[in-house]
């Protein structure tokens, strides 16, 4: 089936089968490998993307129902080579040791600050429940989001300043 | 080392792979894409034990999108039983093919019997179903007690118990029985005022990495074989690889993409042989994946345990006596970590009297395999709640117990190994003045409980090289697999030695065809280990700038005298980049190997300190406070010191409240995230941390691993706190919410008061 899908900032046009995931075309058919997978049942959140500003498992997710839809994924979380501010959170605060769930958990991460720019760490970690890692303890992981989180809030105070 | 104040060891540099795991541009091994590439899919056993009496490929081999299929008898048999070193534990080498392909019989569900080849994974999975296996099932073997029974069914009818008095007469499940004995434990049992003996059972666990085992496999023309795959031991895959197909192990490349996690789960291959066999076939590289039910099922879990300990103490809180008994489940091929749970259990303490029996036992489950501190984390909760009733018992703090009679310098491990420098009572020092050891505890049902871990870390063999290049940086090739920042700690190195800036250095993992041997990245030892390796090519590389700076200085050799990244001679001075940069114009450019190998222990100790709040209805147990100490001899980089004490803590958790295995008849009735249960960012508090610096005897500035011990105490240090929280005493791991509320309600039976919601079963 065709699907047409604006992915990562671009129409694109593409073939998927009724029953591929959209993580498989993700991978498999547009090579866009920075989306993981752990579980492929929805439990792990390693392909957690972006889909019209919500978090969404993109295992759980068939291709076609990417058909007319907006689609981030890690691949465009970085505007060109400048990082996204939860990006260099990450790597200031060590909140990645293998890297293999650190895709997921920024998509996941953008989506609660699109939605809560300034959460408390009780609603950090209620949005990122549904993102396994097993080498933080996630500790670091939510120190570097609400580190991104304050860093984003005082870019807007900046900017309102000198609007 | 005499040095102590460093420029760039201790800082927190941003590691230099970082930026390709945050943008999604570093390759892990499922990532390879090749030309013409073909995907396997494996069909695995439905039974825990049968006799495969046929298996009937023809269906398969005639479609038209199959392109080859595999079976045991595409494999040379090997009948040796030499011991093949796998990372962080061994296996026979005629068990080895067994682990990726059965032949004749399956002894655990989900063990591999067949595979197909096709353009993708979906025709490939859909190819399963034209294979026709006839199984002969067996009655199974679903637990260690039965396993032991005299008239338990046999797994294999050719293994003998194997102990220090030789081999038994008739075959047994009991693969081999280990046992340490010290003074007279009965005779100090007599002298004890207070004695404490129970026993634990622990379930089977999985290391829970987030990625699954992949590999690609590119056979050639030539004989020669290219395997791509996600492991923590690049030349151990490739001498498992080179035993199984009975090549020598130079026919054999091994490219370690980047690793998803690998906990000692990764030193083994699952699927690279069947990838390789089929690639064989079709002259075409061959990927295959696990899902996640596979690698619960077909990957090495680790192993579940039943263990008695029984310890005496003085009414002036000296231990006197301890005896344990120790059976581990190894799945369905021996080589469980019992050995190492012997050792580890009391080795923390003077223990002038004890006795020490340790049973490797076969079972129909998966074989387990390394799972971080192999064996001692079950050992530990038996060992630290043990210790922690004493203590109770003789109404001193847990603590002062621990203190009055933990190993010194000097003292031996229960193996006769001594210890050199070690940091054990600095870190039992450090629980006791940090503030959370004495701050009021709020609410109802709730409790503090501590325990200690300890493991002696690895040493092992690194090899590495360092280039340079024009602009003055230089190139750090390592063999070390980089599961969690080494990348960074080694780059680190290079940095405080030559005297130049970290950006300035740039880290790569090497193949095996482009290196010289490196053991794997466990045992804690990479940034001991191989930080020795960099450290002496540092040294070797300082010698030979000097050469060359006294060319640029225009001095004689013998008068550059080096430090802190400058080259002095004559009052004249210039900088190592500078003289990096100019190798080409002082004699052309050189490298600089630096090899570690024989190097002493530089064992660490750690501790966990919990605070829970135990609701007595529902027996759910919530962490309010969590404090990790470990002695980790020099932290390098101390984010990622304090990442692998956070991450051992929350694995710890979890095998402590939620995560285990459950079994009927052998079959494992929860292989998936939804079910076994790992703990989320919401089920945790902020792990804080602290990092005692007791330098080691051996290896650069004082370091030591910092990998394993944290995962030993938690599950301890939980059910200490739960025995505060709700007086009762557990025994069984994990502590999940019908446990502790069966506890609570029998206690409650017990003293003929209410029970919550029902009866006590």
């Amino acid at each position: 089936m065709k699907v047409q899908a604006k992915v990562n900032g671009i129409e694109l046009e593409f073939l998927a089968e009724p029953r591929q995931t959209l993580l498989e075309v993700l991978r498999e058919e547009l090579r866009l490998t920075g989306t993981k997978e752990g579980c492929s049942n929805g439990n792990c959140g390693a392909c957690t993307i972006i889909m019209n500003g919500r978090p969404v498992n993109s295992c759980l997710i068939l291709a076609v129902q990417a058909d007319g839809q907006e689609i981030q994924t890690i691949e465009g979380l970085a505007s060109g080579t400048a990082l996204h501010p939860l990006q260099q959170a990450f790597l200031e605060e060590a909140a990645l040791q293998c890297g293999f769930c650190t895709p997921g958990f920024l998509m996941a991460s953008k989506a609660l600050l699109g939605k809560i720019p300034e959460p408390t760490e009780d609603e950090v970690r209620h949005h990122l429940a549904g993102n396994l890692c097993r080498c933080t303890g996630y500790d670091k992981i939510v120190r570097a989001v609400m580190k991104a989180a304050e860093r984003m809030r005082a870019a807007r105070a900046e900017e309102e300043v000198s609007a | 080392m005499a040095k102590t104040e460093y420029r760039v060891i201790g800082t927190r540099p941003i590691r230099p792979d970082g930026y390709g795991k945050v943008t999604g541009r570093d390759q892990y091994a499922a990532d390879v894409i090749l030309p013409g590439m073909l995907y396997a899919k494996i069909l695995r056993s439905p039974h825990p034990h049968a006799i495969i009496k046929k298996i009937d490929v023809s269906k398969a081999l005639a479609h038209p999108s199959v392109l080859a299929v595999c079976t045991g008898e595409d494999f040379p048999h090997i009948s040796s039983s030499a011991k093949i070193d796998t990372g962080e534990e061994s296996i026979d080498a005629r068990h080895m093919t067994a682990l990726a392909m059965a032949a004749g019989k399956v002894v655990y569900k989900g063990q591999a019997v067949a595979a197909v080849a096709c353009a993708s994974f979906a025709e490939a999975e859909e190819a399963l179903k034209l294979i026709e296996v006839e199984y002969e099932p067996l009655p199974v073997v679903d637990d260690i007690e039965a396993a032991m029974r005299e008239d338990a069914p046999l797994i294999h009818g050719d293994m003998y118990t194997v102990s220090l008095s030789g081999s038994g007469s008739r075959p047994s499940n009991i693969a081999s029985h280990v046992s340490y004995e010290g003074g007279d434990v009965e005779a100090g049992f007599a002298e004890a005022d207070v004695i404490v003996e129970r026993e634990f059972r622990t379930r089977m666990v999985h290391q829970g990495y987030i990625e699954p085992q992949s590999a690609t496999v590119w056979a050639h023309p030539d004989g020669r074989m290219t395997v791509w795959t996600s492991t923590q031991g690049a030349w151990q895959i490739r001498s498992q690889m080179a035993t199984i197909f009975q090549v020598p192990v130079g026919r054999i490349r091994v490219i370690p993409m980047e690793i998803g996690g690998g906990f000692g789960g990764k030193f083994t291959p699952y699927v690279a042989p069947v990838a390789a066999v089929l690639s064989r076939k079709t002259g075409r590289p061959v990927k295959a994946t696990m899902k996640r039910s596979e690698v619960f099922q077909a990957t090495g879990p680790g192993s579940a345990a039943i263990i008695r300990v029984k310890m005496g103490a003085k009414k002036d809180g000296t231990l006197v006596a301890a005896k344990a008994f120790l059976a581990y489940d190894a799945g369905a091929f021996p080589g469980s970590p019992v050995g190492s749970a012997c050792v580890i259990g009391f080795s923390p303490y003077k223990i002038p009297n004890f006795k020490i029996d340790g049973y490797d036992v076969v079972t129909n489950h998966p074989r387990v395999k390394a799972y971080r501190a192999p064996g001692g984390t079950p050992v530990g909760m038996a060992v630290e709640t043990v210790i922690d009733e004493l203590a109770e018992r003789l109404g001193m703090d847990p603590i002062d117990f621990r203190m009055k009679n933990a190993v010194e310098p000097g003292d031996r491990m229960i193996n006769e190994v001594q210890y050199n420098s070690i940091g054990f009572k600095q870190v039992l020092e450090a629980v006791k003045s940090h503030p959370h050891y004495s701050a009021p505890l709020e609410g109802q049902h709730v409790g503090r409980g501590v325990a200690c871990g300890f493991w002696p870390n690895g040493g092992g063999t690194s090899t590495v090289h360092l280039s340079f290049n024009g602009d003055g940086t230089v190139n750090l090739i390592e063999g070390s697999t980089d599961i969690g920042g080494s990348r960074a700690s080694m780059a680190m190195i290079v940095a405080e030695e030559l005297g130049i800036d970290v950006e300035d250095v740039r880290p790569f993992v090497a193949d095996t065809d482009t290196l010289g041997y490196n053991d794997g990245t466990g045992g804690s030892r990479v940034t001991y280990s191989t930080g020795v390796a960099v450290y002496r090519a540092c040294q070797d590389a300082i010698q030979k700038l000097k050469a060359r700076a006294a060319v640029l200085l225009e001095v004689d050799e013998g008068s550059v005298e080096f430090s802190d990244g400058v080259f002095r001679a004559g009052g004249k001075e210039i900088r190592t980049k500078e003289v990096i940069a100019k190798l080409n114009k002082t004699g052309g450019p050189f490298e600089s190997v630096g090899v570690s190998g024989r190097l002493g222990r530089a064992p660490s100790f750690s501790a966990s300190l919990v605070d829970v709040a135990v609701d007595p209805e529902t027996g759910k147990v919530q962490i309010k406070r969590w404090t990790q100490f470990q002695d980790v001899g020099k932290a390098i980089h101390p984010s990622y010191a304090e990442g692998q004490l956070q991450g051992g803590a929350v694995q710890g958790i979890g095998w402590g409240l939620s995560e285990e295995y459950v079994f009927r008849d052998g079959h494992m009735l929860n292989p998936s995230f939804l079910d076994y249960r790992m703990p989320t960012a919401l089920d945790v508090p902020m792990i804080d941390t602290v990092l005692i610096e007791v330098p080691a005897s051996d290896g650069p500035y004082g370091v030591r691993g910092v990998g394993e011990a944290s995962i030993v105490p938690p599950p301890a240090a939980l059910a200490n706190a739960i025995y505060r929280a709700v007086g009762v005493r557990m025994t069984e791991l994990p502590m999940s919410p019908e446990r502790v509320w069966r506890a609570v309600a029998a206690k409650a039976a017990a003293e003929g008061g209410e029970v919550a919601h029902g009866k006590a079963g």
